[in-house]
């Protein structure tokens, strides 16, 4: 078979594209694949993962709330007007780019992230690396997330002196965050 | 055209084919992303805010902490020609992101090209720590090492229940991509290679080849990285991934032997063979060349092939890449004469100079 792009050399590299079930094949030989730049490494790339996070927003558009929210209860669908007031990216761009703007949007669309990060992660919290220098007060709020746990487990186990003791740090770090909150 | 140093040396720190497990490891890479509190992400922040957030991080480099550091230099995107960009991503030294997509882009390079730090790519800040073989760890630490030193003086996007904020929602948390390059020709010879890339990918890690993301695995060079970075401390993902190699280079070694053990006279004439074309070969397309080359690094590692060394194959693979064929030549050329030029100069770099009339 003759490349179909020069029709001099014979085809080696064969394509099949199939968008929406319709099938196109491409025939083209090698140097005319590398004249396209399609083997060269580090050239833009027809599909990346910015195509495949939005094709799951677009999943989870037409496939979640937004037709619940417009259809059962007639309300406006929301990622119309969903828009980060610090940078101005709407939700809709930020599914098309599936990049945020700035920090702000994690905020902006916090009510859209969950189910998305759910997807891409299989969690929705982070529990790594804190910055030292603002983290101090995070590090001990984790402590406290923690020591909670621990004291609502212990009351059910009816282990009242430790549950005892543990209220006492609790209240001990509450009291130094509340104080470094004054601080500041 | 500047006179910038990683344009001279084609030897990176990663390429020089030491380092724990580097029969079959060929590196480590880590790399971060961090984001500047209050300023938009650099795809949509203006000329003038994208020049700030540079400031913002060059100015880091001023202080005594990021001396400590080790030598860095200071290079703009704009100041490089396009083959000088082209060189440094197919050095693994910068993405192409930065290279081709980024305004007001910078990169502070260290001396032996072990670390670079991308200004205004997708992130504000990306560190990436490279090295050659197995040594994951050790690239975590030195890019931990120097996200505490800019942390130290930049307020960091960062949020209690989503960690460190980047644009690409796939970052967010620990920010960190974690990879490890292996040559695996024995498993692909055996075909168990489809087997373990599927196994490899339900514990949660991705494939890739040599040129990361959307690259063909050319070469018998696989990129195996951590997916999620939501969840997971870092040193879980490092662990995981750091096992997870572990159990493919004991997969590699097995089948290495079965195939000396089974077919001994057979490989060793593969290989034989690739090292006659390569030697010989007056044209070669990169797709031959990268598959010849893995050929006699296995001859190599099985020293069979002695006069061979990793650094020089390590170096071919980088100088056989277009940029580096122009750059080394000094001129443009077409698809055709790289491949010219792609076969005089491995024969050049295996000790073949004389017999072939120009």
């Amino acid at each position: 078979m003759m490349c179909q792009q020069c029709g001099q050399k014979s085809a080696t590299l064969h394509f099949t594209k199939i968008i929406n079930g319709e099938k196109t094949e491409f025939h083209i030989c090698e140097s005319c694949a590398r004249d396209k730049g399609e083997l060269i490494p580090g050239a833009p790339n027809g599909f990346s993962i910015h195509n495949l996070l939005s094709g799951l927003l677009d999943f989870d558009m037409t496939n979640g709330s937004s037709q619940l929210q417009s259809g059962l209860y007639g309300i406006k669908s929301t990622q119309e007007v969903m828009r980060c007031d610090h940078c101005g990216l709407t939700f809709s761009q930020f599914s098309k780019m599936g990049r945020f703007g700035c920090d702000a949007c994690y905020k902006s669309f916090a009510s859209r992230l969950d189910p998305l990060l759910k997807r891409v992660h299989g969690n929705i919290v982070h529990v790594g690396k804190i910055p030292k220098r603002n983290g101090i007060v995070m590090q001990r709020k984790r402590e406290l997330i923690a020591l909670r746990e621990k004291l609502q487990l212990s009351i059910q186990q009816e282990q009242f002196e430790t549950a005892a003791q543990l209220r006492d740090e609790i209240r001990k770090i509450e009291q130094d965050l509340s104080g470094e909150a004054e601080a500041k | 055209m500047s006179n910038h140093s990683f344009m001279e040396q084609p030897v990176s720190d990663w390429m020089r084919g030491t380092g724990p497990d580097s029969d079959i490891v060929i590196s480590s890479r880590i790399r971060i992303a961090r984001n500047l509190n209050g300023l938009p992400f650099p795809l949509l922040a203006t000329n003038q805010q994208s020049a700030e957030s540079l400031s913002r991080l060059t100015k880091v480099t001023e202080s005594p902490d990021f001396s400590q550091l080790g030598h860095f230099q200071a290079i703009s995107l704009t100041e490089l020609t396009d083959m000088e960009r082209q060189v440094l991503v197919e050095k693994h030294l910068i993405s192409p992101n930065l290279a081709n997509e980024s305004r007001n882009g910078g990169l502070l390079l260290k001396d032996d090209e072990s670390v670079s730090i991308m200004l205004n790519e997708e992130d504000h800040l990306r560190i990436q720590c490279l090295y050659p073989g197995l040594q994951i760890h050790e690239a975590w630490n030195e890019a931990s090492r120097i996200d505490d030193v800019f942390e130290a003086q930049v307020d960091y996007a960062f949020d209690e229940k989503r960690g460190y904020l980047t644009s690409c929602p796939t970052n967010v948390g620990t920010g960190i991509r974690a990879s490890v390059m292996m040559h695996l020709p024995a498993l692909v010879l055996t075909q168990q290679i489809n087997r373990i890339l599927q196994a490899v990918a339900q514990v949660g890690l991705a494939v890739r080849g040599l040129y990361g993301e959307g690259s063909e695995a050319t070469g018998n060079l696989f990129q195996v990285s951590n997916q999620i970075t939501l969840g997971q401390s870092e040193s879980e993902i490092i662990d995981n991934l750091y096992g997870v190699v572990k159990q493919i280079i004991e997969h590699e070694k097995s089948a290495r032997e079965q195939l000396i053990q089974q077919s001994n006279t057979r490989l060793t004439d593969r290989i034989c063979r690739s090292y006659g074309i390569l030697k010989h070969a007056v044209v070669i397309d990169s797709k031959e060349a990268s598959q010849r080359l893995s050929d006699i690094r296995l001859g190599s590692d099985l020293e069979m092939l002695k006069d061979v060394t990793g650094t020089a194959l390590n170096e071919l693979l980088v100088m056989t890449q277009p940029g580096f064929l122009q750059h080394i030549y000094k001129k443009p050329m077409s698809a055709d004469e790289r491949d010219i030029y792609r076969a005089r100069l491995i024969r050049d770099t295996l000790g073949n100079k004389r017999d072939i009339a120009e």
